[in-house]
């Protein structure tokens, strides 16, 4: 009886322990830290090395191809500009346009500019979005509020 | 119509708030008068929202862009099938159309279990919950809203003179099918989580709650499944990243309920045969619907940022009052209730089935949990470090892949081993043959010069699986055929129709071999991006890929251009493709239009990324081994699920071996 209890504790313990030790080399693998640009660029050097990801709004009209998949394209958050380098396997988002909100992720180069592998986008316009961003007659109209309206 | 549509979300409501409270007077006057006018109110809710859903869908189809939700989500140009999916593109839509499919399980529920003894408490449960959404719904997010100009002289109405479009991406067969779906799983649980939570305030707690809910469950859980597969389907074949699978918080979201849905089916098995795990299987099943909630508010709060939510909204910490809230009552019930669910049974040795399904239900939620962890690590470490961190997909990958690797061993192991305890002669009756598959299976591969040690292990372990269903069959057609003589597919359609659960189930178990093969492929994926002019041509091993043309064009919805390309294998031809970029006119937002040869051995799957300044086209290949046996797994898994929802042609007799066994009369 004992014995057998005995037992059941080890192997859950083991689990456990392989568990927690499969979490925290996970994390240290996988981990990226979320950055503004503004950070990034207030680090310097010490971000240098480290797993980044970084947002900010695409700068109109900065997106260039450089062949073979490799993208430039240049981020901005609250006044700081970062010039960004993709050089990931995936294709890049085709929501990656003009304005569009961004999240590289990848690292801080030497010369300040930025080398990601893996970019997030969003169209600002893609879901819920304000309907005031698009199309007609911008400032003029609001959604009629989130109550049941009647005319 | 709108204002039907707001009357009927009005009549849900009350009709919910009538239930709930109908139901629990019906209870304490004991008048089953009352009770099943609670029940009638839910079926009536359940007709009042579909009436709510009919109103915005004639909304869509007569694109009155009056309304909001209309002019965000549609166009004129669209197709008419994309009008209807883009009721549920949106948040509000989606939402409307979530409480609908919850009051079709309620009110079916409520129809068929009329005589269960639980339904007083099983109607106040839902209509509790379904009161929420019902709440949101009306209140906070109302799709009937109408645009208006804001002008010196007040708001007046607003029309634009067509929508914004419905996202091009969304724009897709798969699409129209994979939210009702997934939507379905997500809330059919709401059924086993009230069947529990009126056990538990009853007291009544016994295996019935599980039995009668067992078809319930599984569709749910089915749904689900499905749901999750649809949606990495959609992604292959829409996103074009070549992958069907990328833990976004969104996937992981529904994700988290699968397992531990999937561990629930297991571990309610072994309080039907013996009385145990009362306590961890009505905690499993509550914990299953709050995640299911909690995916909803996942998706649509924007807490963790993620490609395909919805954006971050307002109104989202209401569904996570709602969870908390839940969550505390649930949790007052059990404990209040636990000197009545005391276990009847002990474990009684370490190698049996019992303990197999517990080391199976342990493996699913440390998957959930790692899931769970990964997907919230970002808010975990803001909150703890005030650094917020996110973990991609090495951190899933790393935890899950052993996670699901042990779990496909125990899909073999476990079927396997006695209940009680298993003795070691029949240990090595019935692991012998398999173990030598698998070791076969594992010492070919390494031969052939396989050097990937978890492909291999997975490919050892699929073999040691397959091996064990297929002598599980032999064998009982086996018996059957001594027993009653005939041929072996005369005997083998008996075996099947006589448990249906039962082989049902190794069915599923096969089809989650399959999906690993097709998992383990990924090990393997290879591709090559390449600018090329017309003639020119890049290859990924046997595979080559030339470019013929760049033909365009235009339909009424989106203009494209192609890149023509021939695809050989060893310099035979395979056949012309042309993978294409859409521009959507109503929205302006480019997609590709991926293209893809796939055969059993492996997908070919082309993209054409774009045009460089010197006018070469970026076609990217990939080649990906094996992911047809996802689809073909999924397939099988669906089969098997059909499989175990059909009755036993004659009831089978069962060894009630133990005191549980009066748990079986029930059935």
């Amino acid at each position: 009886m004992a014995v057998r209890k005995a037992k059941f504790f080890v192997g859950g313990g083991l689990f456990l322990a392989a568990l927690t030790g499969l979490l925290i080399t996970g994390v240290e693998e996988g981990k990226a830290y979320y950055q503004t640009v503004g950070e990034l660029r207030a680090m310097g050097p010490r971000a240098e090395g480290r797993r980044v990801r970084v947002a900010g709004d695409v700068v109109p009209g900065t997106i260039a191809s450089e062949g073979e998949g490799k993208v430039r394209f240049e981020i901005e958050h609250e006044g700081s500009r970062l010039a960004v380098l993709y050089t990931g396997r995936e294709p890049l988002p085709d929501t990656l346009v003009d304005r569009a909100q961004a999240v590289a992720e990848g690292h801080l180069l030497q010369d300040g500019s930025f080398e990601a592998n893996h970019v997030q986008a969003k169209c600002a316009s893609k879901y819920d979005a304000a309907y005031e961003e698009t199309k007609t007659a911008p400032a003029a109209q609001t959604p009629a509020g989130r109550q049941a309206t009647d005319d | 119509m709108h204002h039907l549509g707001n009357f009927s979300l009005m009549a849900v409501v009350v009709l919910c708030a009538y239930a709930v409270a109908t139901s629990l007077l019906g209870v304490n006057k004991q008048s089953s008068q009352l009770v099943n006018s609670a029940r009638r109110a839910l079926i009536a809710a359940a007709g009042f929202s579909a009436l709510s859903v009919a109103a915005l869908l004639a909304l869509f189809l007569a694109d009155d862009f009056r309304f909001e939700y209309v002019a965000s989500y549609s166009a004129s140009a669209l197709p008419w099938y994309y009008k209807v999916s883009a009721l549920w593109a949106g948040n509000d839509g989606s939402l409307l159309f979530w409480t609908f499919l919850m009051l079709v399980f309620a009110a079916a529920c409520a129809i068929s279990r009329k005589r269960d003894e639980l339904m007083p408490h099983v109607v106040a449960t839902l209509g509790g919950v379904i009161l929420f959404f019902a709440y949101m719904n009306y209140w906070v997010c109302n799709p009937f809203g109408q645009l208006a100009e804001i002008t010196a002289a007040g708001p007046i109405p607003f029309t634009p003179r067509d929508g914004n479009g419905l996202n091009p991406l969304l724009q897709h067969p798969i699409m129209a099918i994979h939210p009702p779906i997934l939507y379905t799983g997500y809330v059919g649980f709401v059924i086993p989580f009230a069947f529990c939570v009126a056990a538990l305030w009853t007291r009544r707690l016994d295996a019935a709650w599980i039995q009668n809910t067992r078809r319930w469950t599984l569709i749910a859980w089915f749904f689900l499944g499905s749901g999750i597969l649809l949606g990495g389907r959609w992604a292959y074949v829409e996103l074009g990243w070549g992958g069907y699978w990328g833990w976004d918080p969104v996937e992981n979201a529904a994700l988290m309920p699968w397992l531990t849905g999937t561990a629930f089916l297991h571990s309610v098995m072994i309080q039907e045969r013996k009385g145990m795990l009362k306590i961890w299987n009505a905690g499993l099943v509550i914990v299953t619907y709050l995640l299911c909630v909690f995916g909803t508010f996942l998706t649509r709060s924007g807490i963790v940022s993620s490609v395909h939510a919805f954006a971050s909204s307002e109104f989202a910490w209401r569904f996570l009052v709602f969870i908390i809230f839940a969550a505390i009552l649930s949790a007052a019930l059990l404990i209040t209730r636990i000197k009545d669910l005391r276990t009847e049974n002990e474990l009684e040795a370490v190698v049996s089935r019992e303990s197999g399904f517990l080391f199976n239900n342990l493996l699913l939620l440390a998957a959930c949990f790692a899931v769970l962890w990964g997907t919230l690590f970002p808010v975990l470490s803001e909150a703890v470090q005030g650094e917020q961190i996110s973990v991609g997909a090495p951190f899933f990958n790393r935890v899950n892949v052993p996670l699901g690797l042990a779990l496909l061993l125990m899909t073999g192991v476990g079927p396997l081993l006695a209940w009680r305890r298993s003795s070691v002669d029949s240990l090595k009756r019935n692991f012998t043959v398999p173990l030598l598959s698998g070791l076969a299976a594992g010492v070919l591969l390494v031969a052939f010069g396989m050097r990937h040690p978890y492909a291999i292990l997975c490919f050892a372990m699929s073999a040691f699986v397959v091996v064990t269903i297929g002598s599980e069959f032999h064998r009982g057609v086996r018996a059957r055929r001594a027993h009653r003589g005939g041929g072996y597919g005369t005997a083998l359609m008996d075996l099947v129709q006589r448990n249906t659960r039962r082989y049902g189930g190794y069915i599923v178990h096969f089809g989650i071999v399959l999906l690993f093969i097709g998992f383990a492929g990924n090990a393997f994926n290879k591709d090559v991006i390449a600018d090329l002019n017309r003639g020119e041509s890049t290859a990924i091993g046997p595979w080559k890929v030339t470019l013929q043309d760049l033909p365009s064009g235009e339909t009424p919805v989106y203009d494209w251009l192609g890149a023509q390309v021939l695809l050989s294998k060893n310099d035979e031809p395979v056949g012309i493709f042309q993978p294409r970029r859409q521009l959507d006119k109503a929205t302006g937002q480019a997609t590709s239009e991926v293209r893809r040869h796939a055969t059993f051995q492996e997908d070919i799957y082309l993209v054409f990324s774009g045009v460089t300044e010197d006018g070469r086209a970026t076609v990217h290949v990939y080649r990906n081994p094996l992911v047809r046996w996802v689809w073909l797994g999924a397939f099988v898994m669906f089969l098997g699920t059909v499989l175990t929802l059909l009755p036993n042609r004659s009831p089978v007799r069962r060894a009630a071996t133990a005191p549980g066994g009066a748990a079986l009369e029930a059935v």
